[in-house]
């Protein structure tokens, strides 16, 4: 599939969902179909700290960022889920990307 | 004209007056009727099980009318026979008589369950009505679980319900607690969340919590198996999957938000479901094998999206959770003497008070400096040209606005702000494009004061300073400020007949 001596890696597409809440940062859309490089400029593979990175910087019209970020991380009361599982049974933010990957963000509500 | 306002007021004032007189009239009964249910206790229906007709012993475990009751739940083989004496002999306690509270407990009284309490400190309001299923319009001003428990006696005299008067506190919750095998978290807000979900792992109590707002609810069954704490077979509690608070700053309640009712309704229905399916769960066998158990899940409804529901997996018990961890911080006697401080951890909401005295006008004020203009004017009539802008939501702005408002939500305005520390100096849009949402007459040279309208005051101070951040007033040039108290003083000061939602 990939050829290891030219550096090349087939880009990995993706699906990005926000709920909660959150899809109003994301231009109120709740599904994003997004492309990431295969491969990152220092040769490693994009994990979701990129992801988070790459959302900020491209995806993310709102100038709210600390309501999705702070201190580098997804703010306290989002979940991330992969495929959906929590992350956190995936190996947070050092999970590698894989082509077709769903990842869903979801702002924990409070009212009843 | 004035003759017919006095009467008005005069009215209006009577109908208060009279409205919170039944509300104290409502809440005197409630306490009356308490006192004559607990001195004819001896004859409730409780005390005369399994004694048939004649007061014999019955061969049978439930009252004939219990299996005509309860037949069509029973024939059901995950309930039968043993699932409903497993209802009969449940104390079940929701926290919360509210959106969730109301439906859960509406199915958990019709399914048998034997004892419901209920713990609410509010009291019936008119904007409750339209998804607390329980409340009745007769019952605003009463005590939500008095509220309730009335609507429930008529569902199912059978059950025995205790209601709680009063919001959850830590002292208290541990003691209320222990009296009930499950409990169900139906409140509003992140603070008693963890206290519910703390005080539950600590006597080992299974926990259903879910919340809505707007148009999505979530649902997690919490601490179940309800293992002590450092047992790891344990299901996860709230601070597992949540260890740390949201901001509070974003926190939005079902006020400011909205809610629409099916959709809290089918979460607290779900809150009902799970909870029947905890109680009614077979039990573990004389082999000591564990029933066949679903991993810890929550469940998504979102009612625009497709499809309706998801569930996601979630983590285990966390190795160094405050409460459910060997390593646990959080004990009862941290949360009764209060060293565990739930409003400190969850912190409080920063009401924006921005803006000096001298850039906000009450409503009264506004109007003197700008006369209404009587009808059938010329809109050029205005006394003095000025500009109102009301930063609601667009749906909010569509229910009722002013004449020659402008509409700029403030979501909006925060959105496209760049913050002040990068990108553009204070006051100087020269040379970048100053922000679409601002009207072309703002940026004008124009120095005709601009007033900002919200509905409660808070919004329209945060977008004040914004502005002036970006400059429009011209080092003080043009006045901008915005109206104190919003549509709420608006309507105490100007307009009673301001629609208030």
């Amino acid at each position: 599939m990939t050829d290891p001596t030219s550096g090349s890696v087939a880009p990995i597409p993706i699906t990005v969902e926000f709920t909660g809440g959150l899809e109003i940062l994301f231009s109120n859309e709740r599904k994003h179909k997004i492309t990431v490089p295969g491969r990152l400029d220092d040769g490693s593979q994009p994990n979701i700290s990129y992801l988070l990175r790459y959302l900020v910087d491209n995806l993310m019209k709102d100038q709210r960022k600390e309501l999705f970020i702070m201190e580098d991380n997804v703010r306290p009361g989002i979940l991330v889920l992969i495929n959906d599982a929590d992350w956190e049974l995936e190996g947070e933010e050092a999970y590698e990307l894989q082509p077709g990957d769903n990842i869903v963000f979801v702002s924990t509500l409070h009212g009843g | 004209m004035g003759k017919d306002e006095n009467t008005c007021a005069t009215l209006r004032a009577e109908i208060a007056a009279t409205e919170a007189q039944l509300a104290r009239l409502k809440r005197d009964l409630v306490s009356a009727e308490d006192r004559a249910v607990a001195n004819s206790e001896s004859t409730s229906p409780a005390a005369n099980r399994n004694k048939g007709q004649n007061g014999s012993e019955s061969p049978w475990p439930l009252l004939q009318e219990e299996y005509g009751r309860y037949g069509r739940q029973m024939i059901v083989s995950q309930v039968g026979l043993p699932g409903q004496l497993k209802l009969r002999s449940a104390k079940v306690l929701l926290v919360g008589a509210g959106g969730l509270g109301c439906p859960a407990a509406q199915y958990l009284a019709g399914a048998g369950v034997g004892t419901l309490g209920l713990i609410d400190g509010d009291t019936v309001e008119i904007s409750n009505l339209h998804r607390q299923v329980l409340h009745r319009s007769r019952n605003v001003g009463k005590y939500k679980v008095d509220s309730a428990i009335e609507s429930l006696r008529e569902l199912n005299p059978l059950v025995t319900y205790i209601p709680h008067r009063t919001h959850l506190t830590p002292d208290a919750a541990p003691s209320i607690f222990n009296e009930y095998d499950i409990i169900l978290d139906c409140t509003d807000n992140p603070a008693t969340r963890y206290l519910i979900s703390d005080t539950a792992v600590l006597l080992g109590k299974p926990l259903v919590s879910a919340s809505a707002l707007r148009t999505e609810g979530q649902l997690m069954v919490l601490n179940y198996p309800p293992r002590p704490p450092g047992d790891k077979d344990g299901g996860p509690c709230y601070r597992c999957v949540f260890p740390k608070p949201p901001p509070a700053d974003s926190v939005v309640s079902c006020a400011d938000g909205g809610i629409m009712g099916p959709v809290v309704g089918t979460m607290g229905v779900l809150q009902a479901l799970e909870a029947i399916k905890v109680i009614t769960a077979p039990d573990v066998d004389a082999l000591n094998q564990t029933p066949h158990q679903d991993p810890p899940a929550l469940h998504i409804f979102s009612a625009y999206s497709n499809p309706l529901f998801r569930t996601i997996r979630l983590r285990s018990r966390r190795i160094n959770c405050a409460v459910c961890s060997a390593s646990a911080t959080v004990s009862l006697d941290t949360i009764k003497s209060g060293s565990t401080d739930y409003i400190f951890f969850c912190g409080s909401a920063s009401l924006p008070s921005l803006l000096g005295p001298e850039e906000r006008l009450s409503p009264q004020e506004y109007r003197e400096r700008h006369p209404q203009v009587v009808h059938g004017e010329l809109e050029q009539a205005h006394s003095r040209p000025h500009t109102i802008i009301d930063v609601r939501d667009q749906a909010q702005f569509g229910i009722c606005n002013l004449t020659d408002s402008v509409n700029i939500p403030i979501s909006k305005i925060l959105a496209s702000m760049p913050t002040p520390t990068n990108e553009r100096l204070q006051g100087d849009y020269s040379g970048s494009q100053p922000p679409s949402w601002l009207p072309p007459d703002l940026t004008s040279d124009s120095n005709d004061p601009i007033y900002v309208v919200c509905r409660l005051g808070n919004d329209s101070q945060i977008a004040v300073k914004k502005m002036k951040d970006l400059g429009l007033d011209r080092n003080g040039q043009r006045f901008i400020g915005d109206i104190r108290g919003g549509f709420r003083a608006w309507r105490e000061q100007i307009d009673p007949e301001w629609p208030e939602y």
